[in-house]
């Protein structure tokens, strides 16, 4: 049994505060991805539970084990760091097979496993070389080989396909989806990409500033983001988001420039609360659609830009005055300078407090 | 338009060439004008100890190495003392060398790896001890040794030595520790390893060759230093107290000869560290 959790961890560098009270349970098993903007706390929280910083609050457990305290070779876990961190005095074979040999394992089963992590990581070819010999990418799946091949129950990846090629990248990626199916060890992933975290998670944690802003399954946090910055992190392109007013009288709309938006009946109670007041619509591009008029829940659209991307095509559009983009399917004539419709179904449409920008329900 | 824009920058560039030609030449011709400042008394000496022992004292000076012999050479290592102080002077360096890398390479990766209080005015302190000449301490120096019991003995000289060269090692050797990387260590750490084991296994030997370094230079130092090894030695010279003891009293050449045997292995060592020591001043302060 190796769950994580994190209870209030906080870790300060001078003004900075990298973990800001940070609480976070993996179930043993578990493939949970951290997912951020750069400098938001994510290689801190790993450094955290790995042993290399030591925490300002908080307390840190795997299993039922606290190991806040333990030295990091105590917490038997294993990392990939984000810098490789790959011994460069040492060939690839010793490196891969440095933990294991600190383990006192029997020769035959080191190069057993050495070459099994090789494969792998398709690094056969390169067992004899040093790092210095090898491209940025190689020694990437040296680190990953490394810290595969312990076979800890925890195993931390800091952006470990970051320096790969598209096409290795891809194949890594399943890779590691069917390791993990196979060792089954609770794993921290951290990565800016999120197809890669849309794939890979069991669950995201989507941090910001040092907090963890939403924890949940990939679906859930692409279909229902809890705030705009989600919203707007996460997709390619992003959610797009809309200046709106809640109707002052009658049944509560909303007004985006020139159009009248009706909220399902589920949202209707939270709307009626904000009479009056400012609001966000948020609506992911592929949930628009051209209409051939005005109907319900239509926004009238220039278009400004054409782009043919193969599987679709994407849109960059001007709205009541602000620009967002729709994905359209290819076949779909259009041309720049185009005025259309835009139809969407009203449980598509995410709404957010436009102060906070938190998502209403 | 593209023409225009290759024109004008083309114009712009001349000047700056020239400039650059000019800047070149004054940097040249200050690094030679260093260069023969040291090279030529060295050249000099090396003349003299390879000439005929006549040839030594000749006048005019011939320039180029018309009476080459090595007479002179031979006179002064078959001098009465003079092979017992080199095996001192080895002694005594290699004592100094492990004094000096046992204290001051733990110190030197304190510097480096941690952040602590008043690590400024540490590093600063080890600058400001060199600031007292030894001739101040020499006559307290001799008392205590004597007290002590280490008064013409190696070790009292190699005591000494390791004092003067400890501020050097341990801002040579932060340098070095500066230079590997803190994720490695961290890597072996989540490795299995101790902090111990993750020093031996991966910090050391990708810092030995600059180690080596550092134990060179300090080799260097010792077998330079004349001052405090003639004040506390009588019978157990080092070589170049030995040469400045028997200064008064020796020939013209056997001088020569004593000067060009003392420089040689600090220039070839000294030659072979230069890329470490450039790295002393640079990487330490961050
Ligand atoms: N040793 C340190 N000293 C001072 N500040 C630090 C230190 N380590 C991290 N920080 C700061 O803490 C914040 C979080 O850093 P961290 O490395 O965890 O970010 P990250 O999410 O991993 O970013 P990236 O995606 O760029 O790797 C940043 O603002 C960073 O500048
Ligand atoms: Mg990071």
């Amino acid at each position: 049994m190796a769950g994580i959790k994190f209870d209030s961890v906080r870790r300060v560098f001078g003004k900075t505060v990298a973990s800001n009270d940070v609480s976070l349970e993996i179930k043993d098993g578990e493939f949970m991805v951290l997912l951020g903007p750069s400098g938001c706390g994510k290689t801190t929280l790993l450094r955290c539970l790995a042993g290399l910083e030591r925490v300002d609050g908080g307390r840190i457990y795997i299993g039922d084990r606290d190991v806040t305290d333990l030295a990091p070779r105590d917490r038997k876990l294993a990392m990939v760091f984000q810098s490789y961190a790959v011994f460069p005095h040492l060939t690839v074979f010793d490196n891969i097979a440095f933990g294991l040999k600190m383990q006192g394992r029997p020769k035959d089963e080191i190069k057993r496993r050495v070459q099994e992590g090789a494969e792998l990581l398709q690094l056969q070819d390169y067992l004899a070389r040093y790092p210095a010999q090898l491209s940025g990418g190689q020694r990437q799946r040296v680190a990953v080989a490394r810290g595969i091949v312990m076979q800890a129950q925890v195993l931390l990846m800091d952006e470990p396909l970051s320096n790969l090629d598209a096409l290795l990248r891809l194949q890594m990626r399943a890779e590691l989806k069917r390791l993990h199916a196979e060792i089954k060890a609770t794993t921290i992933y951290v990565t800016h990409d999120q197809v890669e975290a849309l794939s890979l998670g069991d669950r995201i944690a989507v941090m910001k500033s040092g907090r963890i802003v939403q924890c949940d399954v990939p679906m859930n946090i692409y279909d229902d983001p809890a705030s705009v910055f989600v919203g707007g992190f996460i997709g390619t392109p992003p959610m797009n988001f809309l200046k709106g007013v809640v109707s002052a009288e009658g049944a509560p709309q909303v007004v985006v420039g020139e159009s009248r938006i009706a909220p399902t009946p589920a949202q209707t109670p939270a709307l009626a609360a904000r009479r009056g007041q400012p609001i966000l619509l948020g609506i992911r591009p592929e949930n628009l659609a051209f209409a051939s008029s005005a109907q319900r829940n239509t926004l009238r659209g220039h278009v400004v830009v054409v782009e043919p991307l193969g599987s679709h095509k994407l849109l960059t559009m001007q709205v009541s005055g602000e620009t967002i983009k729709v994905s359209v399917p290819p076949d779909q004539s259009v041309a720049s300078g185009n005025d259309v419709w835009l139809h969407f179904d009203a449980d598509k449409i995410r709404w957010m407090d436009a102060g906070s920008g938190d998502t209403i329900h | 338009m593209e023409s225009s824009l290759a024109i004008s920058r083309g114009a712009k560039r001349a000047p700056i060439a020239w400039r650059h030609v000019r800047d070149q030449v004054g940097l040249y011709g200050a690094a030679i004008l260093l260069a023969l400042w040291t090279l030529a008394p060295i050249y000099l000496i090396a003349l003299s100890a390879f000439s005929t022992k006549a040839g030594v004292s000749a006048w005019p000076k011939s320039l180029l190495p018309t009476n080459f012999s090595t007479d002179t050479m031979q006179f002064f290592i078959n001098s009465k003392g003079v092979l017992q102080s080199v095996g001192n002077s080895v002694v005594v360096a290699l004592l100094t060398i492990a004094a000096s890398l046992l204290l001051g390479a733990p110190g030197g990766y304190a510097l480096a790896r941690f952040r602590f209080k008043g690590k400024q005015t540490i590093q600063l302190s080890f600058l400001i001890s060199k600031m007292f000449p030894t001739a101040i301490l020499s006559v307290p120096l001799a008392v205590t040794f004597l007290q002590l019991g280490l008064y013409d003995t190696v070790w009292g000289v190699a005591l000494i030595h390791t004092a003067m060269a400890l501020p050097f090692v341990i801002l040579l050797t932060a340098g070095i520790f500066v230079g590997v990387p803190r994720d490695l260590e961290e890597a072996a750490q989540t490795l299995g390893c101790t902090r111990m084991q993750a020093f031996v296994r991966v910090v050391l030997p990708l810092a030995l060759p600059a180690l080596a370094a550092a134990a060179i230079f300090t080799f260097v130092i010792s077998w330079n230093e004349v001052f405090a090894a003639t004040i506390i030695t009588l019978q157990h010279r080092t070589l170049p107290a030995q040469v400045l003891s028997s200064l008064n009293d020796s020939p013209l050449y056997y001088r020569f000869a004593g000067g060009f045997f003392m420089i040689v292995p600090a220039l070839i060592f000294i030659f072979l560290i230069r890329k470490y020591l450039l790295n002393m001043w640079g990487s330490v302060v961050r």
